[in-house]
């Protein structure tokens, strides 16, 4: 290629006009090649009929192989060019895919759920402001938004409280690795397999059986009546809560076990020179010392509480008066088809997000990294 | 960070509450765990915990799960037919082919991206920077109908390279912010020796930073992996109801739903799922920890 170029150089307009053909040629034709191959790839792992194993190998090798190949032929591309389309292109083949996707993904979604939540179930009708309405006043949506206070408040502040208790009493323990590790084990756990043990948890047995979950197992034991946890309105919701505060806590005791460990001990052996107890030490000293990650773990707990989803689907499916936002819009999406009510759904959940957002932005520009 | 000097007066009473705490957060999953190994009938009659007093252990419910059951019936024309009950193998195929590129795909484009954004210069870098930070929290709720709409339009619905994509979408925020915070401390003197050497941004993007990211994209990989292998509600957007491309969290919940009173299966089968992402998240804790704290605890 270099010679090519050096080679057609000196014969003026014409050989320019050749090269930037030369060049709009392979422009086209390598991409091209490129999405016939990844084109054949696709078509195959959509339609084989090959054992399992093949297609699960064919589809990781195509999938990763496919995109890092994409990099350097987007590269290579780019150096048939001259130095000044170089320079401006090279930008783009850094961030550009991650901008398309972040686009196609996120940013143009946005707006496009904004819009179609004006219109009806098909997305062919405009309805105004009639999907807020009714996600504003129906009362399965009215039970969705209590139910989803309830897991922000109690979810959050549950698997915050118990994160720094655990954290505080690990430091002061002989466990503490063995305790940590224990307490953290759930966050690799799927929601459905949590699903799973905390079903068993629940189990029911009518009264008189051996009961065969551990809940109504020890209130048994204790003389009191076995009850069907799940379907025990209204308490039932706060049952679900337990698991993500059983899964969640875990995370909050990682985080704030690294800034306890940040919290200057002299100041704390002042404080018990000059007579302070534990508690008042904690309460005192350490709590304002790490008030800042406080903030941040009850922030990214708060969002993962505002998007639940996959506990109240697997447990109970939104019956039993347990019904969240996110569990109304996927029924909305795929049971009632309604892709407007669906759509206001995710709006208000985006609406909810704002505050953190802003929060974060703040913190970004004042951060000066760039 | 100046950790040894600052450790806490050891107590007696604090490590037995807290040992207390620890034994009531794992029992549920030491049934779990229990249960998936008693036969069938006891499972339905007696807790778990009376396996102290008889245990009787077996893997039958592993080997049904895993491998499936033959059994025989009867049809119409009063032939004998021989089949086998469903089984989780190709929903764990299933999910390693998902989750592998789900996982690589992001990282290399969320690479590229800070590289991008760390050392290349090109105008708009600050504006494109802060959309990305904006977009950390924005649920992906928002995206699920879009998407869907322009996957049924593009037939792409049940397809790996549909699930993917989706998850390279929503972990990129996450991912570039992560791994922008990392490649951006990597002293400018290193990559100036290589520009004199005459390489290119890329080059040196290959040779030079993705060698040196490797902790930072080690932590971005874990969680990212526990992230997908875990979903279920991405899975079940895109890929939709076919049972050739269900992945294991999909077939778990529809053991839930047709099987909800088989706990021996149901334990297996959940205990199956889990195996994976808990031996890769203990063998690894380390980077998933980094990972966790560079992503909540910022500079």
């Amino acid at each position: 290629m270099e010679d090519f170029e050096k080679a057609v150089r000196p014969e003026g307009f014409f050989a320019n006009l050749l090269l930037t053909l030369w060049r709009l040629l392979i422009a086209i034709v390598v991409p091209g090649i490129a999405f016939i191959v990844m084109y054949v790839g696709f078509r195959f792992l959509r339609e084989s009929r090959a054992p399992a194993w093949i297609i699960t190998i064919v589809a990781i090798i195509w999938g990763v192989g496919g995109v890092a190949m994409l990099y350097f032929l987007a590269n290579w591309l780019i150096t048939q060019f001259g130095p000044a389309w170089r320079r401006r292109l090279q930008p783009f083949l850094f961030v550009g895919p991650a901008m398309v996707i972040l686009a196609w993904y996120l940013v143009i979604p946005t707006l496009r759920s904004l819009f179609l939540s004006f219109f009806g179930p098909a997305s062919n009708k405009f309805v105004g402001l009639a999907n807020y309405a009714y996600v504003f006043t129906d009362r399965t949506m009215l039970t969705a938004f209590r139910n989803n206070l309830l897991w922000l408040i109690i979810g959050t502040g549950g698997a915050v409280l118990f994160g720094l208790i655990i954290a505080l009493l690990a430091e002061r323990s002989h466990l503490e690795k063995l305790s940590k590790a224990l307490i953290f084990l759930p966050m690799a756990i799927s929601f459905v397999g949590a699903g799973v043990i905390w079903k068993y948890v629940y189990a029911f047995k009518p009264p008189g059986q051996p009961q065969i979950g551990i809940l109504n197992a020890v209130i048994t034991a204790l003389g009191g009546d076995p009850r069907g946890w799940l379907t025990y309105r209204p308490w039932n919701t706060f049952f679900l809560i337990v698991i993500l505060i059983w899964m969640w806590s875990g995370f909050a005791v990682v985080v704030f076990s690294a800034a306890l460990r940040g919290v200057p001990s002299t100041i704390k052996e002042a404080a018990r020179i000059d007579g302070a107890g534990e508690f008042r030490v904690v309460l005192s000293i350490v709590i304002p010392y790490i008030r800042g990650t406080i903030v941040t773990v009850s922030t990214t707990i708060l969002i993962i509480t505002l998007k639940i989803w996959d506990i109240v689907f697997s447990m109970t499916n939104g019956l039993y008066g347990t019904e969240v936002l996110a569990s109304q819009q996927y029924k909305q999406m795929f049971k009632f088809l309604h892709y407007g009510r669906g759509s206001a759904i995710a709006i208000v959940l985006v609406i909810a997000v704002i505050p953190v957002m802003w929060y974060n932005l703040k913190q970004f520009m004042s951060s000066e990294v760039f | 960070m100046a950790a040894k000097e600052e450790k806490e007066n050891k107590s007696v009473l604090v490590t037995v509450i807290l040992l207390v705490i620890c034994i009531v957060w794992t029992l549920p999953t030491i049934g779990l765990l229990v249960t998936s190994f008693r036969h069938r009938d006891v499972v339905s009659n007696t807790g778990w915990w009376t396996v102290i007093r008889e245990p009787n252990l077996t893997t039958e419910n592993y080997r049904q799960v895993l491998i499936g059951k033959d059994y025989t019936y009867v049809d119409s024309k009063g032939v004998e037919n021989t089949a086998r009950t469903e089984n989780l193998s190709r929903a764990i195929l299933n999910s390693i082919a998902v989750t592998i590129p789900a996982v690589v795909i992001p990282i290399l484009i969320a690479a590229f991206a800070a590289y991008g954004f760390a050392w290349v210069a090109f105008p708009g870098r600050k504006i494109f920077f802060t959309i990305i930070v904006a977009l950390l929290v924005v649920p992906l709720q928002i995206a699920l109908i879009p998407i869907l709409r322009d996957y049924l339009r593009l037939q792409l619905t049940g397809t790996f390279l549909a699930i993917w994509l989706a998850h390279t979408g929503f972990g990129l925020p996450l991912a570039i912010y992560l791994l922008f915070n990392y490649v951006s401390t990597i002293p400018r003197s290193i990559l100036e020796s290589a520009f004199i050497d005459g390489y290119t941004h890329f080059w040196i993007f290959i040779y030079l930073i993705l060698p040196l990211s490797v902790p930072a994209l080690a932590s971005f990989a874990i969680f990212q992996f526990v992230w997908v292998w875990n979903d279920l509600l991405v899975a079940m957007v895109f890929l939709g109801t076919k049972q050739e491309v269900a992945v294991i969290t999909q077939r778990l919940l529809s053991i839930i739903g047709t099987r909800g009173q088989d706990w021996h299966l149901l334990t297996a089968g959940a205990f199956v799922s889990m195996i994976l992402p808990l031996t890769i998240f203990f063998a690894l804790q380390r980077f998933f920890v980094r990972g966790l704290l560079a992503g909540s605890i910022k500079g």
